[in-house]
Parts: structure tokens; C-alpha cells; sequence
């Protein structure tokens, strides 16, 4: 399994800093969690690994890959899937289809075979559709396979925002807020749907989310950001006891 | 010999095992699963419920040894039921909405050594009580998802290795499962099926082999299937409603039962089998018309002009039909123009295009839901049983449908009428007795006849007539009688009103609690731009409680007598709910426990003066948190008015 390093990342707008000489790792097969009030780079540190803003300064390597200058579309084949915070979904599209779309860089056949459907052609849509049947099961989402994504409510938008990053079959699983917005039961589903993500897939997860009960009960390993710099990191215990971290969200006294 | 007679001597797994050599390459099963629908033949269902059977003998479960089955509805929970009873064992089913209490009571009631859980969330529960049920030796889950961390005990079993286990047997020893299945008598118990019960632990009812079979036979002597028809078994497993079809009918008839990917897509997936027959709960056949009377108004306004004109066409076409009658050329001509171009598609669109006959029972349903669902084309019929006699012992004959009846008994079913109005039934599906309750089953069985505890006359056409429990029956201040539940139901058909609960036992007058629906209202106060976001937020709204009282003054202005009309109502906070101990599993009103429970709001609908209170709701979420909400109820006084009915005169009997 592959580890994800980032080293001394730092991205500026123009004068802002909004990461400055960051550094994660992230370990393979753990949930890691990166934590931080807002605006604190969280969403940053996402772009740069997916590949839609390139650090100004420092290395993103994904074992051997150099991830730094990649664009998403190279990131995604990789093996590393994101599931946005504002939902990135075809409103007009079924759940199906949403997903089904997002296996689009699987369908490598001709225009003649579509145009008849036959021997690659429905072979690889077949393939396709089982694996997005495997994940509509994993994120129970049957009851809304063939809804329109727009009329559904927004915690099951979410959960099939999720979904449409696993369809693409990743290592790595960048999920950013997962959690925000929903009611409590939502969210003891969706933490079921990370622990077996990890325990039963295999997948390794990075986890922004600002329910720090959530956060403390899942995470392997936590990263804490405030204005963009790295200020803490641990275990749950030792960031809930890291007097940088308590400050930085609480305040001084 | 006839075939009937043949098959009524058989067990249910010979029965299994004589579908194979009649039929076997025929569809039996076919489950939805990952969104395609995979086909069991009867000769697999056989090989399953062989390599089950013989899987769980590996694990040390001999004759007379008890399966309980805790599982939604998928093949696996038939195959382990079947496979137990093939090997001399009984089977219970538990509501998969059971507490982890109610199970352990069940568990030790039955003394159960092997339980079969479908998912985590089950299996969790029995984890839950592990320390008190010491008679269960295995636990057995078909999804493996979320058991990582029992994989290691071994008080734990995937089902996959009990078919190998039950496999490898069968190669070593290919006559022992037909030689352990000619070991089972017709008249040996092969399951418990637990009764609701309105009130404390439920009871245990013993059920044969031909219990079973005997019920789906008769059955379909009045309603025959083919083999090619088409059932979807999305009732709770654990409900004789369920069983007695799956055990009872489609072994009886061979036909094919469809399970749906989950219980929330069932009525989705049954757009997809379009099924020939069903069975339901009258909250079913509710929640449909709520739905197809809310997409109505959603619709155009032509649709919306074509649809009323022709459901009046529609109710007048059902009343001819009901009763059997002829109908005159032009209402023939115009029903006729209404089922193509506004009936059959709607039926389409809910699935039910391919029903041949809808049964409704558990409950009563309103009489305007017979005549709605008659209009449309769907040949809804009230059948009456009860969980000691296999769920089904009357019903309407087609041609003979009326409303305010359960029908005839089915053929080879006796049916009297106490001294006190009770009925009593006898047939070769009423059960033995219950589990261990020598007592209670001497009550049930007195004097060779089931009792069923309802109150009931039969009417001058044959037709049975049920009122209510003979325990509900509740009696005014003043003396006069009248039946909470047939009030709850007249309530209950405003698409409005989700639930009621009717209240005025030695009372002066008769007052109710009602919940509003809160789809339907919902968006009627959206319509009409009331905001709200909570059902609490809506329930508390003035225009919602006009809007009820008018369907409770229209109600009251058809009652038959005066004291049957509602004086007061409260609009309730929340839902009735099954977690919360107010309803049955089956769906019906625990009475005593909610009027315990909202006392201050009974009090209140007896204090004529009191026009509102506030009161404080208690909520517990899942995970064990609770919250408290102040809210404020509003009391209702209503005007009411008199009419005369002939139910009245038989209500009397009871005095």
C-alpha cells in the first residue's frame, strides 16, 4: 500500500499564505483526520492533493509520484478519490447515472461499439454497473438508485457524493465534511460507512470534518491547522490534550 | 386419492421435495440483490434447504431442537426455517424491529439453542444479551458486513459455512436428509408463530405442518392461483400474514415469491414484479391511496378534471361490482372509458396492474377504501383470522365484497357465534395451543372451538360482521355502547389523519387524540405557505387543527348515533410509534398504554373548559440521548349531530 507524503507544502494567492511549510503524512490503511477552525487551510491541503491548485512551494508525493504539478483528471487515475463539501453532483442525473458517469475513464471503447452496443462495448458497461451496484449497496443507497439527485435530501446528496468517489475504485479517499449538515442518525450511518471503508476495503481515508466528537472517535492519527500551519499533531488523546490546539480552538484564557 | 388430499399429508419439506419432482426447473424465489433480480428453481430452494438442514445437524441441532430467525425478508431466513423443520427442528421468526429484552424473553420462553440473525444490527442485539440466554449454543448471520470483530468466537457462524458443513454431509451421506425428512408427521409442530399480543410477553401459538397447508389450500379453493402467479413477500416474516404465504401458499400452489432489495424499496421492487396477489396490513393499502391521492393534486389540472369525473364513475361501476350485480350499458361504456384512459395506467404506476386480488386484514379497513380502490380496478377484499387458525379463515368472495364485512369462512371452516357474541371458528388450521401456557391455551380452545376474542354477529347473507375486541369495547357514562376502533378507522380515512386514538370509557362523551399525516399536510400547509419544520412545529399549527376539525364535523355529521360523535380532539406532538411502546408490532394502537402515557392530555379532553396546556415532550434519539421540547396542545370542542345505523342493534348483544 502506498504512503501519501507531504512535505513543507506552502500555497499562496498572491500575498496571502494559505499554507505555509506544511508537512502530513499520511499512513496507509489508517483514517487520518485533518482538523482546524475555519479557514484554516483544511480544504487547501484537499486541493493540492486532487490536483486543483499546485503548491507554491514544497513536494506532494504519492509513493514514488510526484503529485505537485498533476491535474485532477491524473490524480483521480491514480487511485485517489474526493468527495466535496459543496456536493459536485448532476442535479438532473439519477443517483445511477451520477455514479455510473464518474466510471466514465473506464469506458475505453469506440463509437462504433457504443453505437451498437455489442461485444466491448456492453461488456464494459455491464462491468461497470456491478461495481457501481457494489457501492450503492456498501452506501445503502438503493431506495434513491433511480431518484433524481436534485430532489433528494441533502443528507442523502452527501452520501451519494461519497459513493461517487468510491465508484472511481481508489486507494485513498479524500472526504471533505462528509458529516455537515446532517442529523445525528445520519451521521452514526455515515461513520459506519468510514470505519468499513477502512476496515473492510481497505481504504485509506482523509477526513476533514469539523464534529470533533466524530473526529477524536475515528481517527488513527489527527493533524490540526490554524491559518495555515500545521500546530498540532497526535493521536486523538494526544491532540485533545495539546494546549496549542485547545487554544487554538477555544481561544486564551 | 386427490391431489389436494395428497398434498394435505405431507410436511412442508416433503411438500419442497414433491414441488422439485414436479416442477423443479420453475422459477420458486427470486431476490433482488445488487440491483438485478436472481432466480432460486424450486430444485435449488431444495438443495439449500438441504445443505441447511444438514449444516445445522453438524452443529449439534437434532429433532426437537428450536431456530429462532431474526432477519428481514430474504431466501436465507426460508432456507433456515425449512431446513430446521426437515430435520425434526422448530422454527420462531422475531420482529426485526424487536429490543434486545424482548428478545432475550423470547429466546428463553422457547428455551431456542440456534439463532439465525440476517445483519449486524441483529446480531449486535443477541450480543446485547448474551450473558442471559445460555441455551443459545450458535448464532448464525448471512451478511458478513460489520462482523469482523466476532469473526474469531465461536459462538458466532457464517451461514456460508453451514451450507458447507451441510454439503460436505451430503456427499458422505447422500439418503440422510430424505430419510430425516420421512421422519416428520403432518401433525408435528414445526412452528411458533408469536402472537402480537396487545399486552405484555407474546404467547408462542404452535403451528403443524398442516396447519399451514391446510390454510393455503382452502384458500386458494376460493381464490385459485396458478403456478406462473407472482407473490412479494415484504410483510415482516415474523407475522402470520407472511408465513402463511410463504409456508402455506406458494407450497400449496407453487408459486413464485419475490423478496425486495430492502424493506424500503419494497413497494418499488413490486412495481417490477407486478404481483397477482397480495396481502397487507391496512396501512398499506392507506399509505398508497395517501400517495395517489397526493400525486393527484400535484398533477394538471386536466388530470385532475378527468380523474374526479371519472372516480365518480368509478365508485358507481364498484358498487355493481362488489355486489355482483349487472351494470346498465352506459356505466358499463363510461367504467369502461375510465380504466383505459385514467385507471390502468395509475394502477400501472403503483404495480398493481396484474392483481387479480388484494386481501387486506390484520386490522379493519374504512369502508370508503374498499369503494376507492374498487373504483380504480383493484379488486381489494377484507379477509378476517387471526394468528391460531394460519391469518386467514373469512373472506370476501369476488362478486361479494361489502365493506362493512370479513366475508364467509373459507371451505372446512365452522364458524359460531357464543352466547356473548364471541366468535368462535374450528378448522384443520387452528393451532394446538400455545407454548407452555396449558392455561391459556384452555381459554383459547375451550370446548373444542377457537376463540377468538372478537365480538361478532353474522348477518342475514352469511357474511361475518366484526366489531372490536371484546376487551375494547367501551360504553359512555351514560351506558351506551360503541366501538373505539370503528371510530379510529372512520377518522382514519381523511387523508389527513394518520392515526387516531378514541377515548370515552365511562366518560360522558367520546374525545380523540389524532395525528395528522404528515406527508399529506405537510404539503397542504406548504401549499398554502405555512411554515413549519418540525412535525411537532406542524401539528401546532391553527389552520392544520381547522383543517381537522372540518373532516372530524363531517365525520360526526354522518354518525349513526349521537354519542359516536368526537366532542373533543387534541392534535398530538408526535407520531405513534412502535419504539416507543404505543403501537404493536402489527401496527395497532396499544390504548392503555397511551392513555397512561399522554394522561394529561386525557384529562384535559375531559375538562370542557380547558382549551389548551402545555406540556413538555420527551424525546430519545438512537444513541441513547434525550431532549425535552415545551410545547403548547390546543383543545377542540366540536357541535354534534344524531342518524340511525344497523350495527346498533347488534352492538346491544354484547350488553
Amino acid at each position: 500500500m502506498t504512503k501519501l507524503q507531504i512535505s513543507d507544502v506552502t500555497l499562496t494567492f498572491g500575498g496571502l499564505n494559505a499554507l505555509t511549510g506544511v508537512s502530513i503524512t499520511i499512513e496507509p490503511g489508517l483514517i487520518t483526520s485533518i482538523i482546524g477552525p475555519n479557514g484554516a487551510g483544511k480544504t487547501s491541503i484537499l486541493n493540492c492533493i486532487s490536483g486543483f491548485y499546485h503548491p507554491t512551494e514544497g513536494r506532494i508525493l504519492y509513493g514514488e509520484r510526484e503529485l505537485s504539478n498533476a491535474s485532477p483528471h491524473q490524480v483521480s487515475t491514480i487511485g485517489i478519490a474526493r468527495a466535496f463539501q459543496n456536493l459536485e453532483l448532476f442535479r438532473g442525473l439519477s443517483v445511477l447515472d451520477n455514479l455510473l458517469l464518474a466510471r466514465h475513464q473506464n469506458l475505453r471503447y469506440s463509437l462504433f461499439h457504443a453505437l451498437l452496443f455489442f461485444g466491448k462495448a456492453s461488456r464494459l458497461e455491464a462491468e461497470n454497473r456491478e461495481y457501481v451496484e457494489k457501492v450503492i449497496d456498501f452506501m445503502e443507497l438503493e431506495p434513491y438508485r433511480k431518484k433524481m439527485v436534485g430532489n433528494l435530501s441533502y443528507g442523502v446528496q452527501k452520501r451519494v457524493e461519497m459513493a461517487r468517489a468510491l465508484t472511481l475504485a481508489p486507494k485513498l479517499v479524500l472526504l471533505d465534511e462528509p458529516m455537515a449538515g446532517m442529523n445525528i442518525e445520519e451521521k452514526e450511518d455515515v461513520v459506519r460507512f468510514i470505519i468499513d471503508l477502512k476496515m473492510e476495503w481497505d481504504i485509506t481515508v482523509v477526513l476533514v470534518e469539523h464534529d470533533l466528537g466524530v473526529v477524536m472517535d475515528i481517527s488513527d492519527y489527527i493533524y490540526v491547522l490554524d491559518f495555515g500551519e500545521l500546530i498540532g499533531a497526535g493521536t486523538p488523546e494526544e491532540v485533545a490534550a495539546d494546549p496549542k490546539v485547545i487554544e487554538a480552538y477555544i481561544g486564551e484564557e | 386419492m386427490s391431489q389436494r388430499e395428497q398434498l394435505l399429508n405431507l410436511t412442508i419439506p416433503q411438500l419442497l421435495r414433491w414441488r422439485v419432482r414436479e416442477t423443479g426447473d420453475k422459477v420458486a424465489l427470486r431476490e433482488k440483490d445488487f440491483g438485478r433480480w436472481n432466480c432460486y428453481t424450486w430444485d435449488q430452494y431444495y438443495s439449500s434447504v438441504r445443505q441447511t438442514g444438514l449444516g445445522l445437524t453438524q452443529i449439534g441441532f437434532a429433532k426437537g431442537d428450536k431456530i429462532a430467525v431474526i432477519s428481514d425478508n430474504i431466501p436465507e431466513a426460508l432456507f433456515m426455517a425449512i431446513g430446521a423443520q426437515a430435520v425434526g427442528g422448530l422454527s420462531v421468526a422475531i420482529y426485526q424491529t424487536s429490543l434486545p429484552d424482548e428478545i432475550e424473553g423470547i429466546l428463553n420462553y422457547l428455551g431456542v439453542s440456534v439463532v439465525f440473525c440476517n445483519d449486524q444490527e441483529q446480531v449486535d442485539k443477541v450480543v446485547d444479551v448474551r450473558d442471559k440466554i445460555p441455551g443459545v449454543k450458535k448464532v448464525i448471520y448471512e451478511d458478513p458486513r460489520g462482523m469482523r470483530s466476532y469473526r474469531s468466537d465461536s459462538w458466532f457462524m457464517d451461514i456460508e459455512e453451514v451450507y458447507r458443513r451441510g454439503g460436505d454431509l451430503h456427499r458422505r451421506q447422500p439418503d440422510l436428509f430424505d430419510e430425516l425428512i420421512d421422519k416428520g408427521a403432518v401433525d408435528d409442530v414445526c412452528h411458533f408463530c408469536l402472537t402480537s399480543g396487545t399486552t405484555g410477553l407474546p404467547k408462542g401459538a404452535m403451528l403443524t405442518h398442516r396447519n399451514y397447508i391446510n390454510m393455503g389450500l382452502q384458500l386458494t379453493e376460493v381464490d385459485p392461483l396458478e403456478e406462473s402467479d407472482e407473490y412479494v413477500s415484504f410483510l415482516p416474516f415474523a407475522w402470520i400474514g407472511e408465513q402463511m404465504n410463504s409456508f402455506g401458499v406458494a407450497m400449496a400452489t407453487g408459486i413464485a415469491i419475490n423478496f425486495p432489495e430492502s424493506v424500503e424499496t419494497s413497494m418499488e421492487d413490486l412495481k417490477e414484479i407486478g404481483p397477482h396477489f397480495m396481502f397487507g396490513a391496512p396501512r398499506i393499502y392507506e399509505t398508497i391511496r395517501s400517495q395517489i391521492w397526493l400525486k393527484m393534486d400535484e398533477s394538471y389540472w386536466f388530470n385532475r378534471v378527468v380523474y374526479n369525473y371519472f372516480m365518480k364513475i368509478g365508485e358507481k361501476a364498484a358498487g355493481y361490482r362488489m355486489s355482483g350485480q349487472q351494470m346498465p350499458g352506459k356505466l358499463r361504456f363510461l367504467a369502461w372509458l375510465g380504466k383505459q384512459m385514467i385507471f390502468r395506467p395509475l394502477v400501472n404506476q403503483i404495480g398493481f396492474l396484474r392483481l387479480r386480488r388484494a386481501y387486506t386484514g390484520g386490522a379493519a379497513l374504512g369502508p370508503e377504501l374498499f369503494t376507492f380502490y374498487q373504483a380504480i380496478g383493484v379488486n381489494l377484499k377484507q379477509i378476517y383470522g387471526q394468528t391460531e387458525i394460519v391469518g386467514i379463515a373469512y373472506m370476501h368472495r369476488d362478486g361479494d365484497v361489502r365493506p362493512d364485512t370479513v366475508g364467509k369462512p373459507l371451505p372446512g371452516t365452522e364458524c359460531r357465534i357464543s352466547d356473548d357474541g364471541e366468535i368462535l371458528s374450528r378448522s384443520a388450521s387452528v393451532t394446538p395451543g400455545y407454548y407452555n401456557l396449558p392455561e391459556k391455551t384452555e381459554e383459547l380452545l375451550e370446548g373444542g372451538w377457537l376463540h377468538s376474542g372478537d365480538a361478532g354477529y353474522i348477518d342475514e347473507s352469511g357474511h361475518l360482521v366484526v366489531i372490536d375486541r371484546i376487551s375494547d369495547v367501551m360504553h359512555t357514562a351514560a351506558g351506551d355502547m360503541f366501538s373505539p376502533m370503528f371510530l379510529e378507522n372512520r377518522l382514519k380515512f381523511s387523508p389527513y389523519i394518520k392515526e387516531a386514538v378514541i377515548f370515552g370509557n365511562q366518560k360522558p362523551f367520546v374525545a380523540a387524540l389524532v395525528n395528522v399525516d404528515p406527508i399529506v399536510v405537510g404539503k397542504w400547509a406548504e401549499d398554502r405557505g405555512l411554515s413549519y419544520s418540525t412535525y411537532m412545529e406542524l401539528s401546532c399549527l391553527p389552520e392544520v387543527a381547522e383543517l381537522v376539525k372540518k373532516e372530524i364535523v363531517s365525520i360526526n355529521d354522518n354518525a349513526e348515533q349521537a354519542h359516536f360523535g368526537i366532542h373533543r380532539f387534541a392534535l398530538l406532538y408526535k407520531l405513534l410509534d412502535m419504539d416507543d411502546g404505543e403501537l404493536t408490532k402489527t401496527g395497532k394502537i396499544r390504548r392503555k398504554f397511551v392513555r397512561e402515557k399522554y394522561s394529561d392530555l386525557y384529562e384535559a379532553l375531559y375538562e370542557r373548559d380547558v382549551t389548551e396546556k402545555k406540556v413538555e415532550a420527551f424525546y430519545q434519539y438512537q444513541d441513547g440521548q434525550t431532549t425535552t421540547v415545551k410545547t403548547t396542545i390546543h383543545f377542540y370542542t366540536m357541535e354534534v349531530t344524531i342518524q340511525e345505523h344497523p350495527i346498533l342493534s347488534h352492538l346491544s348483544l354484547l350488553e
